[in-house]
């Protein structure tokens, strides 16, 4: 009786509760999972492959990543697209640098996309630009810091658009200085144990040992931890005058957090922080010096418009790396259009010539020839005092662009000497 | 001095472990009790912090701690129901599967209802700051935390050891064919322990919330340790696991104090050796059902 009820049912064309409920909960968690959007894009489409960290613990900042590069693709698109092609942004969860050099492999052989762009974790952004090395085919490394990108271990088709490390220890630096505190002071520094801390950790060396300052303690962290406390013992016991943070992504959130939970008396700066973290701390938690290489509240009309508008569609303000996700694809974009082609070596061959671009700060920037980094103004900031933020976002305090306007913008850069990259 | 330096990060280590503790001992009991491996344990730690927060907003601090461990039982019932039930008398590889399965769609249902960027979290000013006694200094809240944790502990071992339902749970690990053949269904006492263990994860997520990044991904963190406590406490063991927590605690402390690097990797090391020598870790019982 039962089978009949099923057939009677199958053949009515309808499905069965159970089977409605699997249907569902199936579909909810493909859902979920984000499948790979299936585009039915025009088939002469601009493909571009983009790797961001989406999990771990660099995740919370490749979700702001994402955000800015679709906003500027549908932006670009909604303008009529590149040469009348419209732009496919396809984004991807990297993961780590195995996964991250397999998928752009795959994305560049399979997918048909014309370049690469993304990245924040330097380790992986090294694994992708051997792959488009290979593969002889741009790769935009967006989010990465490491000076080794940009020295050692460049190559002819990465581009680097993040500030290096080495301009976030000059652009603090200079603050620390201005505010005496290095000569003869003594730091205490905790550093994230990848390719990124590592290079962020010799940069800060260069600058103590130029400026006369000691260094009294040096801890490496793995990136997956989550208690600093027997850290902060470490330093407790060390006695410093300044605690130097050369920590990535969640390990300045929950270091800060902690920090402040513990109530240590010495002062802290920092080179490097994004909003993000800074977002993330929590109220009262954050203090000190640290760099940053845009900010939503950067007084620039065109800043501005574009902070009112990610607003408007995401409801809330760009983080340093919705901003730098968004001003690339846009000078991508640009370039293609000035090229009139997608062609990686005629990409290439442009950028290398000094186009200059509009990123939204108060000078343009440009690609350095020679070592193929974007060549930009970075900025100090310490912490609003409590009752003076105007929103929940609005907690740091920019200090003038480094370098003053009065100065060539590579004067906070690694010289040719400096740096071991010689690509033109 | 050094002395003192030691001891401090081995104090230090004892209340990281408590707050571990919170995390293992629920997934050790539902293993040891189910037969589950519950990898989705991480997720109701997230969901306690993101609740804890949530009430926090409306009703403050305290009472987002208290309320969000009940907000998540809640959410265990009809885990347990819906979805565990299903599995005792399975292969543990399914269930494992499931759970595993069930902890990454959480994870997208976190982004999706609170974003992928992390909350800002704060503690009252009231619970900042250090509590120094002689050389040593500690964190008013770990201290206040290490309360909680002590009071819960105490709570679960006469649960288990000084009132009937402890006596059918434990009698449950062991020989669950005798219980059920002396007219007892073990299946409410099942719900209950997942009502106790995702309670205490949800207990931990609130209690961490305030010192660590809340984010979706925070649950996948926490799981690892956790499965390394259960695994050197040894299954079956309420002391296996307090024990086992405290030593990963103190182990961790003193080596970054040595050897900051290696101070994620320690656990690890902990585990290996301790397998080596007892392989049902320090005092596992051996649970027939599971050999």
């Amino acid at each position: 009786m039962k089978k009949k009820e099923h057939l009677q049912e199958q053949k009515s064309g309808s499905i069965s509760r159970r089977s409605a409920i699997k249907l569902g909960a199936g579909l909810a968690a493909g859902s979920a999972f984000g499948f790979p959007a299936i585009v039915q894009a025009q088939s002469d489409a601009i493909k571009i492959g983009h790797l961001t960290p989406m999990t771990g613990f660099l995740g919370a900042l490749g979700g702001w990543a994402v955000m800015g590069i679709q906003m500027a693709a549908e932006e670009i698109n909604a303008a009529g697209g590149v040469m009348g092609r419209k732009l496919e942004v396809n984004s991807e969860d990297s993961i780590n640098p195995d996964t991250a050099a397999t998928k752009a492999q795959r994305i560049l052989e399979r997918d048909g996309a014309e370049f690469l762009m993304g990245e924040i974790s330097s380790a992986s952004a090294l694994a992708i630009s051997q792959v488009a090395a290979r593969n002889k085919r741009l790769f935009m490394a967006l989010g990465p810091r490491s000076d080794t990108l940009r020295g050692k271990s460049c190559n002819r088709y990465m581009f680097c658009t993040d500030i290096p490390n080495t301009v976030m220890v000059n652009a603090v630096g200079n603050a620390l200085l201005r505010d005496n505190m290095v000569r003869g002071k003594k730091f205490h520094t905790l550093t994230a144990d990848y390719i990124f801390g590592h290079d962020l950790l010799r940069a800060a060396k260069q600058f103590f040992d130029a400026n006369d300052a000691t260094l009294i303690g040096d801890e490496l962290v793995a990136t997956d931890v989550t208690d600093f406390s027997p850290y902060l013992l470490k330093i407790r016991q060390s006695k410093p005058d300044v605690v130097c943070l050369n920590l990535a992504g969640n390990q300045v959130t929950n270091f800060v957090k902690q920090y402040a939970e513990y109530g240590l008396p010495f002062p802290t700066v920092g080179f490097n922080l994004n909003t993000a973290d800074a977002w993330a701390a929590g109220e009262g938690n954050l203090s000190g010096t640290w760099p940053t290489v845009w900010y939503h509240t950067l007084s620039n009309p065109r800043s501005f418009e574009f902070v009112a508008s990610f607003w408007k569609k995401y409801g809330k303000p760009p983080e340093n790396h919705a901003w730098i996700e968004y001003i690339a694809l846009k000078l991508v974009a640009q370039a293609m259009e000035e090229t009139k082609s997608t062609d990686s070596e005629k990409l290439i061959a442009h950028f290398e010539k000094g186009a200059k671009f509009d990123i939204l700060k108060n000078r343009e920037a440009y690609f350095r020839s020679w070592d193929h980094q974007l060549i930009q103004e970075g900025f100090p900031f310490t912490i609003k005092a409590k009752g003076k933020a105007v929103d929940q976002w609005d907690l740091l305090e920019l200090g003038p662009a480094v370098p003053g306007a009065d100065q060539s913008l590579e004067v906070i850069y690694p010289t040719k000497q400096q740096n071991p990259c010689t690509l033109a | 001095m050094q002395i003192v330096f030691l001891l401090e990060q081995v104090v230090n280590g004892l209340v990281l472990g408590g707050y571990y503790l919170l995390i293992a001992l629920g997934l050790s009991l539902i293993f040891s009790v189910g037969g589950v491996v519950n990898l989705a344990h991480g997720a109701f730690y997230a969901i306690g912090a993101y609740v804890s927060i949530e009430i926090g907003k409306l009703l403050g601090f305290t009472w987002g701690v208290a309320l969000s461990p009940v907000v998540v039982a809640v959410l265990g019932i009809l885990f347990e129901r819906f979805i565990l039930r299903r599995f005792y008398q399975s292969d543990p590889i399914l269930s494992l599967l499931v759970t595993f399965g069930l902890a990454m769609v959480a994870e997208q249902l976190i982004r999706i209802i609170w974003g992928s960027a992390p909350i800002p979290t704060s503690m009252p000013a009231l619970m900042k700051g250090p509590v120094i006694i002689g050389e040593f200094l500690f964190s008013k809240y770990r201290l206040l935390l290490l309360a909680v944790v002590a009071v819960v502990l105490v709570g679960i071992w006469f649960l288990l050891h000084k009132t009937s339902f402890g006596r059918v749970v434990r009698a449950g690990i062991q020989q669950p064919d005798m219980v059920a053949a002396l007219g007892i269904r073990l299946q409410p006492y099942m719900t209950a322990i997942i009502i106790l263990g995702v309670g205490m994860a949800a207990l931990g997520g609130a209690l961490f919330a305030p010192i660590a990044i809340v984010h979706p991904a925070m649950g996948a963190e926490i799981i690892t340790v956790a499965f390394v406590v259960v695994v050197i406490g040894g299954l079956g063991s309420f002391w296996g696991v307090v024990i086992s927590a405290l030593l990963v605690g103190v182990v961790r402390g003193i080596t970054i104090h040595f050897v900051p690097a290696a101070g994620e990797a320690s656990m690890y090391v902990l585990m290996f050796l301790v397998l080596l020598f007892l392989p049902r870790g320090l005092l596992g019982e051996r649970i027939e059902k599971f050999d």
